[in-house]
């Protein structure tokens, strides 16, 4: 598997880094679940989470993976731009160079934020959330729950529904599961569809009843109810009629297939309550697969400081 | 002896532009010749010219043009100076072979009152380095609701004939209604930033599947073409001058193809940016290709210069737009709007069209000099190369390859797209009223 | 490269390892092998058969990866990682620790730290198919297949079946 340098994108990716990951994540698996104890491997790395945008969920899940990997964590937070707090954007970037941190972990609200950082920094840059952009440790943990269920992902197809075009979740999440070799289908009101979907690879619907018996995973995106106001859709009500999956649509899935969401739901917009606590959904899972896949980021990031370093067992 | 001339007091040795190959595209002379210059004014164009006492200058091998015209430049002051000045800007207009800027109307305060434009052109007068004929804006605070004092302002100092609320429309289509009318009082032009707003609320670069991918917010092209088709349609029927700046796209050309041959007053300007990049070099989100309108698509790009060399487009103008590196350097969607334009746009003309085989030497000329100079007066700049005429003159070196620097452009900022570029072709020498401001490529401050 | 051990050689080795280990631990009683990947583990569910061959007893055996607890990961740059799984509780019980060369003693230190995060054996004790000397720390085996006096710039290699397709000894 090349190194990685960054984690920036999904499309920096190949398919066996994205294996690889998948597969480090697996071994980390009991350690972040704690049905094993933290390792000692990071010890003396220090990460930051830079939150450049609120995420407390996210933000969590970095700092619990870093920690069991017994790396320092220390946490840069701000909301909106860094210039509004009266220093630029590239001082930010520089100040944590100067205090010798070994990783950065961005989230912000701004496309490229993450990759502009990268371009300050010589130490290795998560992405955890830029703008609309990628989203990329999210769709790994995605790609990492499917695959725990269904088994090797090439072939299967994948309904991902609601708010595409706001959401950086569905742009990573296409292209992981197309280094797979999976289908995948968005479906969504044509307002939230991104400009020339088709570029992404994937299928489109508008029609969320015809897909899902042909569907081994229905990944729901989260509605922002204030959608409603800039005329993307008339209501919540509408909304939940049309491409919120019921338990009346749960039915019309095939036996094996699972329900997954990014989190936080709006129980009863994209999803009604009855099918995000069924036995379908695999929400909860995501989240501790979300500790193993930052885990294993984490690991491949930050073990081995020297750039393109043969892997010898 | 011009009232300009005399104003200046020039009394400098006499000045031969040996053997260069003078473009003029108002007479459409293409061959090469000598220039006589004394006393600020061109004394004679033919071959084989002697004087006794003239300095001779040996343009073999280079370009010999009348003084370029940029309608379209953001010199920041009053209110900006960290990004730029009329000093800085005089000297970057200088170096690129401009003897004539138009500096818009958005500084701070904004230019919609006479004491403004002639505290503007005044500057521009005492530094001397470029001629400025300052834009008006249409709307007192450029706010979109009432006019500013187009009369004022026509009869000021500045003589102000041309207004703009450049980088903001004017939306309210009553407004612009009555800008055109109004204008027509004072002979003078209107020239509307074409953007719908509502369309580019949260707009950060064109919509299409470079955005779709880069999770920018998307700016459709039709924000700008329906505010073009609104605007069209108002000057159609009242018969009014529209100047269309910084048209992008393809659907716009189609527009204003179809208005000229309706018989619509209208001109239109593109810029070098436009029609040289494209959205996909967004993909590293630096924020020195954020400009508004934004980098469009090949399609976009190919149409622009097919209009260019066609006419429908009737001149190069640069929306030169320095920013100072701090407001640059931020996270592309807090980043200002804007490129440098003024030192690169012969390079980039001459590199992407005449050297491509798409614009012939003369009328890339007729496209930076006589073309702006027919949108508005600008005193006789890019006109003729003939005796009696002042001698605003550009010499260009077409054939020599440069690497564009931001940091050694005479901007205050380096804020320019083409940093790192190979460009061929560029300015020399730089003669306002016979005096240079450029020579051999040094400005003469 | 030269061969040091052949098939034979080497199940011999391994035959005489087992009855050494009943031997220590007086029967196979509260004996839990665990193989360090990658091909510590083979050789761990190798010994457990013998034992079981001739005490007739089924002696636990299960796997583990020190990868997350070397001291050179810095250097050496990620590694792939191997599975951990050992199948019963190691509390209270012997741990038999397996791996197939024994050298610098760092690999050992880590399984160590490693196998002591999965409880509390009553003792550790370290087989070694081969030792090759040249201990960075203060660790030793308390059986070994075989001693092979080597120079720190060999590289030994152990080839097994279930790896590697044969089963030998080379110096590289």
């Amino acid at each position: 598997m090349k190194p990685l340098s960054n984690l920036i994108s999904i499309e920096d990716l190949d398919a066996e880094q994205v294996v690889g990951i998948l597969d480090t994540a697996e071994q980390l698996l009991p350690i972040a679940d704690r049905r094993r104890n933290s390792v000692p491997t990071l010890r003396g790395k220090v990460v930051c989470n830079l939150f450049l945008e609120d995420s407390t969920r996210t933000r969590i899940s970095f700092d619990l993976a870093a920690k069991r990997m017994s790396a320092e964590v220390i946490n840069f937070s701000g909301k909106g731009s860094s210039v509004s707090k009266g220093e630029s954007f590239k001082d930010t970037a520089l100040t944590l160079d100067a205090m010798g941190v070994d990783c950065v972990v961005v989230r912000s609200g701004s496309s490229g934020a993450p990759l502009q950082v990268s371009r300050y920094l010589e130490v290795p840059i998560l992405n955890a959330g830029d703008g609309w952009h990628q989203h990329p440790t999210q769709a790994l943990l995605d790609v990492f729950t499917m695959r725990r269920h269904l088994g090797d992902l090439a072939g299967r197809h994948v309904v991902v529904c609601g708010d595409v075009l706001h959401s950086r979740v569905a742009r990573s999440e296409v292209q992981a599961l197309r280094l797979l070799g999976a289908r995948v289908t968005l479906v969504a009101p044509p307002t939230l569809l991104p400009p020339a979907p088709e570029s992404w690879g994937a299928e489109v619907s508008g029609d969320l009843d015809a897909v899902l018996p042909d569907a081994d995973v229905v990944y729901l995106l989260r509605v922002q109810r204030e959608r409603m106001h800039r005329a993307f859709f008339p209501s919540s009500r509408e909304y939940a009629r049309f491409w919120g999956l019921d338990v009346d649509r749960l039915a019309r899935l095939p036996d094996h297939a699972i329900v997954m969401h990014p989190g936080p739901m709006n129980r009863g917009v994209e999803i009604t309550a009855d099918v995000a606590d069924s036995d379908r959904s695999v929400i909860i899972e995501q989240v501790t697969n979300g500790i193993a896949i930052r885990m294993a980021c984490l690991y491949l990031l930050l073990s081995g400081d020297t750039e393109g370093a043969e892997v010898t067992p | 002896m011009t009232d300009a001339a005399f104003r200046s007091g020039d009394h400098r040795p006499a000045l031969l532009l040996r053997g260069g190959r003078v473009l003029d595209p108002a007479s459409g002379t293409d061959e090469v010749l000598d220039v006589l210059v004394a006393d600020g004014i061109v004394v004679e164009v033919g071959a084989g010219l002697t004087s006794n006492d003239a300095e001779i200058l040996d343009c073999d091998g280079l370009w010999v043009t009348p003084g370029f015209v940029d309608l379209h430049t953001h010199l920041r002051e009053p209110g900006f100076e960290d990004a730029e000045d009329i000093a800085s800007g005089s000297a970057a207009g200088a170096a690129g072979g401009y003897t004539a800027l138009c500096p818009m109307a958005n500084t701070d305060p904004v230019c919609d009152a006479a004491a403004v434009a002639e505290s503007v052109w005044r500057r521009g007068t005492e530094i001397g380095l470029v001629d400025l004929f300052p834009v008006g804006a249409i709307t007192k605070g450029l706010r979109g609701e009432e006019l500013a004092e187009f009369g004022e302002l026509r009869h000021s100092a500045a003589k102000v004939d041309f207004f703009s609320d450049d980088g903001k429309p004017v939306a309210d289509s009553l407004v612009m209604r009555r800008a055109l009318q109004y204008a027509g009082a004072f002979d003078a032009v209107i020239c509307n930033h074409s953007e719908d707003p509502d369309l580019t609320a949260e707009a950060q670069m064109n919509e299409g599947q470079v955005s779709s991918v880069l999770g920018l917010p998307g700016w459709p092209h039709e924000a700008e073409e329906i505010m073009i088709a609104r605007d069209l349609i108002l000057a159609e029927g009242l018969g009014a001058r529209l100047h269309v700046p910084h048209v992008t796209t393809a659907g716009a050309v189609e527009l204003i193809r179809a208005a000229k041959a309706r018989g619509v007053h209208v001109t239109a300007e593109v810029t070098p940016h436009h029609l040289s990049l494209r959205d996909h070099l967004i993909d590293g989100y630096d924020p020195v290709l954020k400009v508004n309108p934004p980098l469009r698509t090949d399609t976009d790009v190919q149409a622009l210069r097919t209009a260019l060399a066609d006419g429908t487009i009737d001149c190069v103008a640069t929306d030169h737009a320095p920013h100072a590196p701090e407001h640059k350097d931020q996270e592309w969607e807090h980043a200002p709007c804007g490129m440098l334009g003024l030192e690169t746009a012969f390079a980039v003309v001459n590199t992407d069209l005449v050297l491509a085989g798409l614009l012939d030497p003369l009328t890339a000329i007729a496209r930076l000099t006589s073309g702006p100079a027919g949108v508005r007066d600008v005193a006789g700049h890019g006109g003729a190369i003939a005796a009696g005429r002042e001698a605003h003159l550009t010499v260009l070196d077409p054939e020599v390859r440069w690497t564009v620097d931001g940091r050694g452009l005479h901007s205050k900022a380096r804020n320019t797209p083409f940093h790192g570029a190979d460009l061929v072709g560029r300015p020399v020498h730089t003669l306002l009223r016979g005096r240079f401001t450029l020579r051999d490529g040094k400005v003469q401050a | 490269m030269t061969q040091l051990l052949n098939a034979d050689e080497v199940s011999r080795a391994l035959k005489r390892l087992a009855h050494e280990l009943l031997e220590a631990n007086h029967g196979a009683d509260d004996l839990v092998l665990v193989g360090i990947q990658t091909r510590g583990v083979p050789l761990a569910r190798r010994l457990a058969a013998l034992i079981e061959e001739i005490e007739g007893t089924e002696v636990p055996a299960g796997a583990i990866d020190v990868t997350l607890y070397r001291d050179d990961l810095t250097r050496r740059g990620p590694l792939p990682l191997g599975e951990t799984r050992v199948p019963v509780s190691v509390d209270g019980r012997t741990v038999v620790l397996v791996d197939d060369v024994l050298y610098t003693g760092r690999t050992i230190r880590a399984a160590m730290e490693a196998v002591l995060e999965l409880g509390r054996p009553a003792r550790i004790r370290l087989v070694a198919l081969v030792d090759r000397g040249h201990r960075e720390l203060p660790i030793r085996a308390d059986h070994v297949g075989k001693n092979l006096p080597t120079s720190v710039d060999d590289r030994i290699r152990v080839h097994l079946e279930e790896v590697d397709g044969r089963d030998e000894v080379v110096a590289e």
